[in-house]
């Protein structure tokens, strides 16, 4: 189900079953266009699907907006080694919600798209990822892999094509970390889930030491339209680069927050107040958080911004995981920055120490400020330590927890100063704990 | 050690969908499906996973720690999830999880003494949309203010509580 009402404005392509009866069952599928992609991509070389998504302009919806079709490309076809099709349902990103709604909604748009990435390096296995939260997800997935296999779009010789596919769902158990895809791997492998040198990135060496195509859920649900209706058709939905449309998930001060699934490219402003409908209680817009807590935040004057990978990454921010925090003009960004490092100082799996030390004494650092121990020179040692974490850790989580640190800094430093005033006139200082 | 012929099922299931010589891969579903079924992480435990996945106890022991959701000791009947992060935060959450505290006589990670109740602050849940969120064990609660979080509790209390994912 939705938890939501639509808008008008939305334009549905990947969430357009969302509202049929029995959304998840394989014959409402199979007679609102499903697995037609497929059947055409069986009659595909491999070259050609991928020429295809490269047209197509999909990019990476888990974050890093990285081109779909060159990612495939990547993948070595002749190792004699077998090959794995992983899906990203982790969904962990704080402010980001819709994963959940196409697994929930429309699991075997996700199959179908998973089976084609399957074809394109002819692997025979493939594992959907689902963090353990979503536990009622794993039923409902579950229960749809059941009807491909009985309909013959899973198991043997896949409509007569002579190649055999298995998915299988797996449950994460609680770590943000997983969601990164050396890690995701690790936790696969029954381990703890801390990340991988690079390269080899997974697409030559990924799951089980075998080369891997590793997409989040909604990349692999946008697949099936791209091979129904054409790569030219979706990159014409989007702007430059940046193909199709993406669920957009706005939470926070908005009248209607909501999972929206608009254009790539959509102007932030118009997403605010034409589909959310403005800021709640009349009050004035602060700032938004574009892409999920990682990214850093843009404040209101900032925000007339279309919302693509390359718009953002030029406003010095990214379009991430597509989860929108709207803030208004009463929000205490002191507490948004304290709370964001907790989380990334909870999450840090310990492995790199830029990571591991960094965002613990960040957290600290803006634990002490909040709670009115802060010092001057506090605003500028943040700064300083977030700046030493950035590109010095395997992973991107120190980067996660350092850009929008810093983001708050640069951009609210006002109101670390006033948080300063404000603690200096009612409380005294304490000693300096070492941090 | 024995479990129920669902959870046998599941694991005879998890055993097969992973490469040959891979079965490690298994460890971390079976923690996790065999929590729910027993309560918690016993050592028992570990040592009947390792030798279904064949690895050593240790390998087992090893990722109990990093995964939050793994328990040595047992949570309530109820597992009380709090979601604190920014969306929530940004609608009331803070507030919710003080009144959460206080309604309960909980702190975070504490079980209530008769077992019913356990409660925990946690990282976000993947409902930011539909904030304030929490979840009693894996049952979705959207939306939730601290008089519907009440009469959420008052009926774990007087066992009219019922499943329903929002």
């Amino acid at each position: 189900m939705r938890y939501n009402e639509p808008s008008p404005l939305e334009q549905m392509i990947i969430s357009y079953r969302f509202d049929l009866p029995n959304s998840t069952s394989i014959d409402t599928y199979l007679a609102n266009d499903g697995y037609v992609a497929v059947k055409k991509a069986l009659a595909m070389t491999p070259e050609a699907i991928i020429e295809e998504l490269k047209v197509s302009s999909l990019r990476g919806r888990g974050g890093a907006g990285f081109p779909t079709g060159m990612k495939w490309s990547f993948v070595p076809r002749n190792t004699g080694k077998p090959t794995y099709v992983i899906c990203n349902s982790d969904e962990s990103e704080p402010g980001t919600c819709k994963d959940r709604l196409l697994m929930e909604n429309d699991p075997h748009q996700l199959i179908e798209g998973m089976l084609i990435a399957g074809w394109t390096i002819k692997s025979n296995k493939g594992y959907i990822f689902i963090r353990g939260e979503y536990r009622y997800l794993i039923e409902i997935v579950d229960r749809a892999i059941a009807e491909a296999y009985e309909r013959g779009y899973l198991g043997k010789n896949i409509l007569g094509s002579g190649w055999d596919f298995d998915v299988y769902t797996h449950t994460g158990a609680g770590a943000y970390e997983c969601g990164e895809e050396s890690a995701l791997l690790e936790s696969l492998e029954g381990k703890r889930g801390i990340p991988r040198l690079k390269p080899p990135f997974p697409a030559v060496v990924g799951a089980f030491q075998s080369p891997t195509i590793l997409n989040n859920c909604e990349t692999y649900s946008a697949v099936p339209w791209i091979f129904r209706n054409g790569g030219a058709a979706y990159a014409a939905l989007g702007t430059p680069k940046n193909g199709g449309t993406r669920l957009m998930c706005v939470s926070g001060h908005v009248n209607k927050p909501g999972v929206y699934e608009l254009p790539m490219g959509f102007p932030l402003m118009r997403l605010i107040n034409e589909i959310c409908g403005g800021i709640r209680n009349g009050k004035k817009l602060k700032a938004v958080i574009p892409g999920g807590s990682s990214s850093p935040i843009l404040k209101a004057e900032e925000c007339d911004i279309p919302l693509d990978f390359d718009s953002l990454a030029k406003a010095k921010t990214m379009a991430g995981s597509g989860g929108l925090v709207v803030l208004d003009e009463d929000t205490d960004i002191v507490a948004v920055a304290l709370r964001t490092i907790k989380f990334y100082a909870h999450e840090s799996c310990g492995w790199c120490i830029p990571c591991r030390e960094g965002t613990t004494w960040l957290k600290k650092i803006l634990s002490r400020f909040h709670d009115g121990g802060g010092l001057q020179s506090d605003i500028d040692l943040i700064g300083e330590l977030a700046g030493n974490m950035l590109g010095r850790t395997f992973c991107a989580l120190g980067d996660a927890a350092a850009m929008p640190t810093a983001a708050f800094i640069a951009k609210f430093r006002g109101e670390f100063e006033a948080y300063l005033n404000k603690s200096r006139s009612t409380q005294s200082v304490p000693e300096l704990a070492v941090v | 050690m024995t479990f129920s012929p669902e959870l046998e099922a599941r694991f005879a299931k998890l055993l097969e969908s992973y490469p040959t010589g891979r079965q490690r891969s298994a460890v971390v579903p079976m923690l996790l499906y065999a929590q729910d079924e027993i309560g918690c992480v016993t050592q028992e435990l570990v040592e009947e996973v390792a030798h279904r996945c064949g690895v050593t106890p240790l390998q087992v022991d090893e990722v109990i720690g990093y995964y939050s959701m793994l328990h040595r000791k047992p949570l309530g009947k109820y597992h009380v999830q709090v979601c604190t992060n920014i969306a929530c935060q940004a609608v009331g959450a803070e507030e919710l999880w003080d009144h959460a505290c206080e309604r309960l006589r909980l702190g975070n990670k504490e079980v209530s003494p008769d077992g019913l109740i356990s409660l925990e602050e946690v990282e976000c849940l993947g409902a930011c949309s539909w904030a304030p969120a929490i979840q009693i064990n894996y049952d979705f609660h959207h939306h939730v203010t601290p008089e519907r979080f009440d009469r959420l509790m008052d009926a774990l209390a007087n066992g009219s509580y019922s499943k329903k994912a929002s």
